[in-house]
């Protein structure tokens, strides 16, 4: 038995301890804004906090994720940053597709939250794990820029 | 993706270099009788929620419904029906705005929802069948999507003119609001919905004059699926939960044309949660066997996947390597072919010109790799079928299905959902992955599974799932005479087929020729008097499919690429030695021409310490959309290459949402370096290669250019831009890395060539 909290809520895992936190939250919780793209770590979609740091759930077993605070993408509106950072991104349009971007923006929260004016190359380096097939990265550049400046 | 602008695009446009192909769009629609098959389902339920849009449940009880594409709720809420597949493109927005524009909504209460599979409502005209695909849908819609606002909106104001007394016509219209500005009434669409829709249809409305309007070619008419796209509400097929549903992982076999031999499945029922094993035959050139598992969730059906043990049967399998392939094409590129197209007498030119330029092009097959692997949610129950899908092609999936159900195709209902990409693998020319999950779910309904299924592919299953771009050779011979005029050009390209073997070869290969193989060479607008392309179609067990700009993204790559050689060869500039060529183009020259003023095409670039830099261009035709790009490189002293900034201008006829097409561009620029650079679909005796983002790389953000784009306006029709901002990207990099180099890339990907 596994317990995890959840966007401050908590939940029980009753099943196989080394299932990746993804599935955890995608089938058993039913929060399906964390996305499975390559389960191997490669391309961010399934980034979700755990304790701030943004990690790739689609490798992380439940059991270590055991007793922190995970938050995903339903969860980070109640943020400052996270709700600053999705505001950049509706008025700068960034998504197309849209099935990467709440990796993205997870991977972009957690930037601006230790980092309060990112160069372009610190966010190359914060954002470099999270794929987006249609390239919407000039956009998700500039977004996570105007997002530090609101945030100022 | 595009599947037909070969066939609908160019007619009515006079050219000095006649087209080569003939076909018309006419052709095409007398012959898409096959294809309209009657599907006549009535509206199926499509709820704003499962389509993942942001309609309220009060929309859901219409109080207006003038046609099937707008529905007008006593909630005030508009609710626009798209008949087009959103993946990305921004196609939910355009035909929004469309049918706002001359509704004369407020963009705020406009919501957008899928429409479900139904051809007699929902056709695509130039496809010949409820679909999206060849850039067509803002060319398509353009017209109805208006008139569907015009027509909403003259009922409205007929309505508040009967109520208030007044004439029609002293009735305004503006921002959701309906005034009669004399006696000061008003009143919103919601108030006046019922009433609306007791008035009678127009037959005629008038459309508003380009100068009155306030959402087309605005920045008020923003993306309408950004919000749920930002929070995580947006609902894709990977994201469908029903009641008591059961998740599919797949085995595939490694090879197409194998079958399934014998399974020994005792340790994947062993794992805790597995409710079953089925067998999943393939239909033999449409998709591979597999064995599913299926679960409570979708860890215990991997787990259990994992725990198969699968013999195939091999003896019919596609065991090809790419070097044996590749030498093939090779093979054949030395000799003549089907002729495409030709012009003048290309052997007489190129018989004894001043300068003869050769070369030799290898272009590798390529997976779509869209973020979101294919699946499907299937629940068929013995007499009807439901499926929801990110659904791309309603009429063929829909008859896929039921075939393979034994259903008629009203039996299938098909819920639209946002596609997490699909770049053409979601408009499966043969249906493959829809027939998978039909096969999959009666298999399990034979066996007692009731529950609806979804088939969830892992990304190995979709990387090595075949349906790729093919791989093509091409081989060039191209003539200059004295004066570094162009006299003569040859072109023999060799690869498969993309039509052949499906329902639309009837429609797409004519006389052998497979237009989609060799559009862009055969009937280039550039005035080449002499001119001779062929063509050797090869054919492979592993099936392909169209991906984003489909022929041009080889096509464009090859021309553009000698283009730039010949214009070295001459010692011409390359954007004079075009303009040369393209004097009777002016859509051409106008993009040709913004784009080189808008980069500084002439001036030196500024130095970067240690780096060689270079600029290249390109101007490229594709779904009657007109693009150029100018790329700037910098390469160092190991080879790594860098695309510092490019500068892209486009002409789409009338621009609809302006951020939109600059969003497509940036994107197709984005998605077509990624492949350029990197990506590259191998073979090892049949055996894909690549199975995940570290085999098959993708462009990642520290690699993605500075992007200018720069809109040509135009009050011409509207065309597409979801795929044209592609072709030019390859060759414009390509010649910048020539200027920075002198180095010749004509094997793709680039890989390490430059460190070599």
């Amino acid at each position: 038995m596994t317990d995890l909290t959840i966007n401050g809520v908590k939940h029980t895992h009753n099943g196989d301890a080394a299932m990746p936190l993804l599935w955890f939250i995608r089938d058993e919780v039913g929060m399906t804004g964390t996305k499975f793209g390559c389960g191997v770590a490669q391309c961010g979609a399934c980034t979700v906090h755990l304790d701030g740091q943004p990690i790739r759930s689609c490798v992380t077993p439940v059991s270590v994720a055991a007793g922190k605070n995970i938050t995903t993408i339903e969860g980070t509106a109640s943020d400052k940053v996270g709700a600053a950072v999705q505001a950049s991104w509706r008025k700068l349009d960034v998504v197309q597709c849209g099935y990467c971007q709440s990796g993205q923006i997870m991977s972009a929260v957690a930037l601006l939250a230790k980092n309060k004016a990112p160069t372009d190359s610190d966010i190359d380096s914060a954002m470099g794990g999270n794929v987006c097939r249609c390239a919407t990265y000039v956009r998700i550049r500039a977004a996570i820029h105007d997002a530090a400046t609101a945030l100022a | 993706m595009g599947i037909m602008k070969r066939i609908t695009g160019n007619d009515g446009k006079a050219s000095s270099t006649t087209p080569l192909i003939n076909v018309s769009r006419r052709s095409f629609l007398q012959g898409t009788g096959g294809l309209a098959i009657g599907v006549c389902l009535g509206p199926v339920a499509c709820s704003s929620k499962d389509a993942g849009t942001a309609a309220t449940a009060a929309s859901n009880i219409p109080a207006f419904e003038p046609n099937a594409f707008i529905r007008i709720g006593a909630d005030n809420s508009v609710t626009v029906i798209a008949k087009h597949l959103e993946m990305g493109q921004g196609t939910f927005t355009g035909l929004a705005t469309l049918a706002a524009e001359e509704l004369d909504a407020d963009w705020s209460q406009v919501s957008v929802e899928a429409a479900p599979a139904d051809v007699t409502k929902y056709k695509n005209n130039l496809l010949g069948g409820q679909g999206t695909g060849g850039s067509t849908a803002m060319a398509d819609s353009h017209e109805p999507m208006r008139k569907a606002g015009a027509t909403a909106r003259a009922m409205l104001v007929s309505a508040a003119a009967a109520e208030w007394k007044v004439p029609a016509s002293e009735i305004t219209v503006s921002k959701g609001t309906i005034r009669h500005a004399v006696s000061k009434k008003e009143a919103s669409f919601g108030q006046m919905a019922d009433k609306a829709s007791k008035q009678p249809v127009p037959t005629e409305v008038v459309l508003k004059d380009p100068k009155d309007f306030t959402l087309i070619g605005t920045q008020t008419a923003t993306r309408k699926d950004s919000a749920a796209k930002t929070n995580g509400t947006a609902k894709f097929t990977q994201d469908v939960k029903l009641d008591g549903m059961l998740v599919a992982v797949l085995a595939h076999a490694p090879h197409f044309g194998s079958t399934i031999k014998s399974v020994d499945d005792s340790k994947a029922r062993a794992v805790a949660g597995v409710v079953d094993v089925i067998h999943v035959d393939a239909v033999p050139g449409v998709n591979r066997a597999a064995v599913a598992v299926l679960a409570k969730n979708t860890w215990v059906a991997k787990q259990g996947r994992d725990a198969l043990v699968v013999e195939w049967e091999e003896a019919e399998a596609f065991k090809l390597s790419s070097a044996d392939m590749f030498k093939q094409f090779h093979a054949l590129s030395a000799k003549p072919g089907l002729v495409a197209g030709t012009r003048g007498d290309t052997a007489a030119a190129l018989k004894k010109p001043a300068k003869l330029i050769e070369a030799s092009y290898e272009f590798p097959y390529l997976a779509h790799a869209a973020m979101e692997p294919l699946n499907c949610v299937i629940h068929y129950t013995g007499d009807s079928c439901q499926i929801w899908n990110g659904e791309q092609f309603q009429t063929f999936d829909q008859a896929a299905a039921a075939a393979t159900l034994g259903l008629k195709p009203e039996q299938v209902s098909i819920t639209q959902l946002y596609a997490g990409g699909s770049f053409g693998r979601r408009a499966s020319s043969k249906s493959d992955f829809i027939v998978e999950a039909a096969t999959l779910a009666k298999a399990a309904y034979a066996k007692g599974v009731k529950a609806p299924l979804k088939m969830v592919w892992t990304r190995e299953d979709d990387m090595r799932g075949g349906y790729y771009r093919p791989a093509f050779v091409h081989a060039i011979k191209a003539g200059l005479d004295k004066d570094g005029k162009l006299v003569g050009w040859q072109q023999r390209i060799v690869g498969q087929s993309i039509a052949k073997g499906t329902a639309l070869e009837p429609y797409m290969v004519h006389e052998g020729i497979d237009h989609t193989s060799v559009e862009g060479t055969s009937d280039t607008r550039y005035d080449i008097t002499n001119l001779q392309v062929e063509l050797h179609s090869v054919d492979y067990k592993m099936p392909v499919l169209w991906w984003r700009s489909v022929g041009h993204t080889h096509t464009a790559y090859a021309v553009e690429t000698m283009m730039d050689e010949l214009a070295h060869a001459a010692g011409k500039d390359p954007v004079e030695f075009r303009r040369a060529l393209l004097e009777k183009q002016p859509r051409h020259l106008a993009v040709l021409e913004l784009a080189a003023a808008k980069s500084d095409w002439g001036k030196p670039l500024a130095p970067i310490a240690g780096m060689k830099r270079g600029r290249g261009i390109a101007v490229h035709e594709s779904f009657n959309t007109f693009v150029a790009e100018v790329a700037e490189v910098s390469v160092d002293a190991d080879g790594m290459l860098k695309v510092d900034r490019v500068v892209c201008a486009v002409d789409c006829g009338l621009a609809i949402n302006p951020d939109v097409i600059k969003a497509q561009m940036e994107g197709g620029i984005g998605f077509g370096l990624a492949a350029i650079l990197h990506s590259e679909i191998t073979f090892d005796q049949g055996k894909v290669v690549q199975g995940n983002f570290g085999e098959y790389p993708m462009l990642r953000i520290n690699e993605m250019p500075v992007i200018e784009v720069h809109l040509v306006a135009s009050a011409e029709k509207p065309t597409g831009v979801g795929e044209p901002g592609v072709p030019p990207i390859g060759p414009a990099v390509a010649n910048a890395v020539f200027a920075a180099t002198a180095k010749r890339i004509r094997k793709l990907p680039f890989g390490d060539q430059l460190s070599a």
